[in-house]
């Protein structure tokens, strides 16, 4: 018997709390989780008592048992956390809570992330320590601690293999900036970006721009998952989870920038677990959300699910290819962690989902087939397709 | 605030390779089993994990595997630095390392340049290994 995913949990509800700039929340970060989550149930049609179990990512400090008590959820019956910083997880916690759905585990799982920096601290800012051990003695003394240093010398490794020009970083840049303006909800909302702009941007460090790094913002988002046989009891059209994958290969964690396959974005062999279990090609996906920490990790993470190959990412990646609704394959179509918001990619999540539901700002005719890449450059990452019925 | 700039504090696994900075030498770890070399330092084999390790010194010489100019600093403490020239560089022996160059125009970085160890010495008995153009 295969053992598999595909097909066995669907996405019920999805919610989210209004998006903020970092450190503007007025709410703590426990009560954004908790609105988005009733937000997601309100979505879906059931009561948050119904909920049983409860799936996040990148050390979420809001845990299922608190939660749980918070939302009087009847009973509690699975409680999970998927290891790994950033935004790697996103779709790992998807994968989680299909995998307890699947099994039997719970029912109705929800998946969140709640993130209020003014509560807690930015992601972007190095730590501010004096005595340095282990692997971080041989990276921080030298000035190396923030992610978008680290990503951008993976980056700069890939894009020097394969002669990659730095117009490929803009043109995604730009269609996240672009679908953003059809998108209230999106922090970028009314604010344009234009080629000019950006190569008139600053340098935060190369070969990013300004434009090149996601932003950082408070707010929290949540997704219902259910048994597919009851995925048509719900007000939605039906959006099934028809394959996950995480992880990253041998040694990609490996400290001190020693993993054997540097330039990557890390999805090499997690790709083929993906469209393995999905029982699809790059081909048969509708339009894609790829997680932009840094556009560098978008470009490498597409390149290792197949949408090109590395040598020829300038001629894939320039806009009208990646613009709603005719583009080869739209990208990031409500604006993404550049524009939207930075959801650790449960934003982009949501947009996945959406298109197969027929409701995104930016819908793509008859989307059926929906990927979600999260995360890239870290470990362990991961990436998830979503279906409509036709799919099954 | 302190904005002295962070260093690395020795362990009893790392002080070989630390205190061999500081006598102007670059030490690695190879382990007697597999014969491969290990960075950074640890008590069992990268490769095989074997407990068999021994410290060698190695010339220090280097390829630049890749690079990034940080043109805003991360930590108040690095502003001074900016803007910072982060390099991982790969030793002949084959393990890779983070730093940055130094006696080096931006526009002569290279990926794939050959290097030098430039030992700096930052702090009473701390030395950072940095490199430059060989």
């Amino acid at each position: 018997m295969t053992r598999t995913l595909r097909g066995k949990a669907a996405v019920a509800g999805v919610g989210q709390t209004t998006y903020y700039k970092h450190g503007q929340s007025p709410d703590a970060e426990s009560k954004l989780a908790l609105e988005a989550i009733v937000n997601a149930c309100v979505d879906a049609g059931v009561s948050p008592k119904e909920i049983d179990g409860f799936a996040s990512f990148s050390n979420d400090r809001n845990d299922g048992p608190r939660l749980a008590a918070a939302l009087d959820c009847k009973e509690l019956r699975y409680s999970n956390m998927f290891w790994g910083g950033g935004g790697g997880g996103t779709a790992g916690a998807i994968e989680n809570a299909a995998a307890a759905i699947a099994c039997g585990i719970a029912d109705c799982v929800v998946v969140y992330r709640s993130l209020a920096q003014g509560q807690f601290g930015r992601f972007g800012r190095g730590a501010q320590v004096r005595h340095v051990s282990g692997d971080a003695a041989h990276t921080v003394p030298y000035g190396l601690m923030s992610a978008a240093q680290m990503f951008a010398m993976k980056a700069m490794r890939f894009m020097h293999d394969y002669g990659i020009r730095q117009e490929a970083l803009r043109a995604i840049a730009l269609a996240s900036y672009t679908h953003a303006q059809s998108n209230p909800q999106a922090i970028m909302h009314g604010r344009p970006l234009t080629e000019e702009q950006y190569d008139a941007s600053r340098w935060i460090v190369e070969p990013f721009r300004l434009f090149d790094c996601c932003q950082e913002n408070d707010g929290a988002a949540a997704m219902v998952l259910v048994p597919a046989e009851r995925a048509k009891d719900f007000a939605h059209r039906p959006c099934y989870v028809l394959g996950t994958a995480s992880g990253g290969p041998n040694r990609s964690a490996a400290p001190v920038h020693n993993a054997p396959l540097y330039g990557s974005s890390h999805f090499t062999t997690v790709a083929k677990h993906l469209y393995r279990m999905a029982e699809l090609t790059p081909n048969d996906v509708d339009v894609l959300q790829s997680y932009e920490n840094f556009t560098g990790g978008v470009l490498m993470a597409m390149v290792e699910h197949g949408f090109c190959a590395a040598e020829e990412v300038n001629d894939f990646f320039v806009l009208d290819n990646l613009l709603a609704p005719d583009g080869r394959l739209p990208l990031n179509t409500s604006g993404g962690n550049l524009a939207e918001c930075y959801m650790h990619g449960l934003g982009l999540t949501i947009e996945a989902v959406r298109q197969v539901r027929g409701t995104s700002c930016n819908q793509i005719d008859g989307a059926e087939v929906s990927m979600m890449i999260a995360g890239p450059m870290v470990t362990p990452v991961s990436s998830v397709i979503f279906g409509a019925e036709s799919t099954l | 605030m302190d904005l002295s700039k962070p260093l690395p504090t020795p362990t009893p696994t790392s002080a070989p390779f630390w205190d061999g900075l500081n006598d102007g030498v670059v030490r690695l770890q190879r382990c007697n089993a597999c014969g491969g070399w290990i960075f950074y330092p640890r008590s069992r084999c990268s490769h095989c994990l074997s407990d068999d390790i021994e410290w060698h010194e190695v010339s220090g010489a280097a390829t630049l595997h890749t690079f990034t100019i940080a043109r805003q600093p991360t930590a108040p403490q690095f502003a001074d630095e900016v803007p910072q020239i982060l390099a991982v560089v790969e030793l002949e022996e084959g393990v890779r390392m983070t730093s940055t160059l130094v006696r080096v125009t931006e526009k002569a970085i290279e990926i794939g340049m050959q290097l030098e160890p430039y030992f700096d010495r930052v702090a009473d008995g701390v030395t950072l290994l940095r490199f430059a153009p060989r």
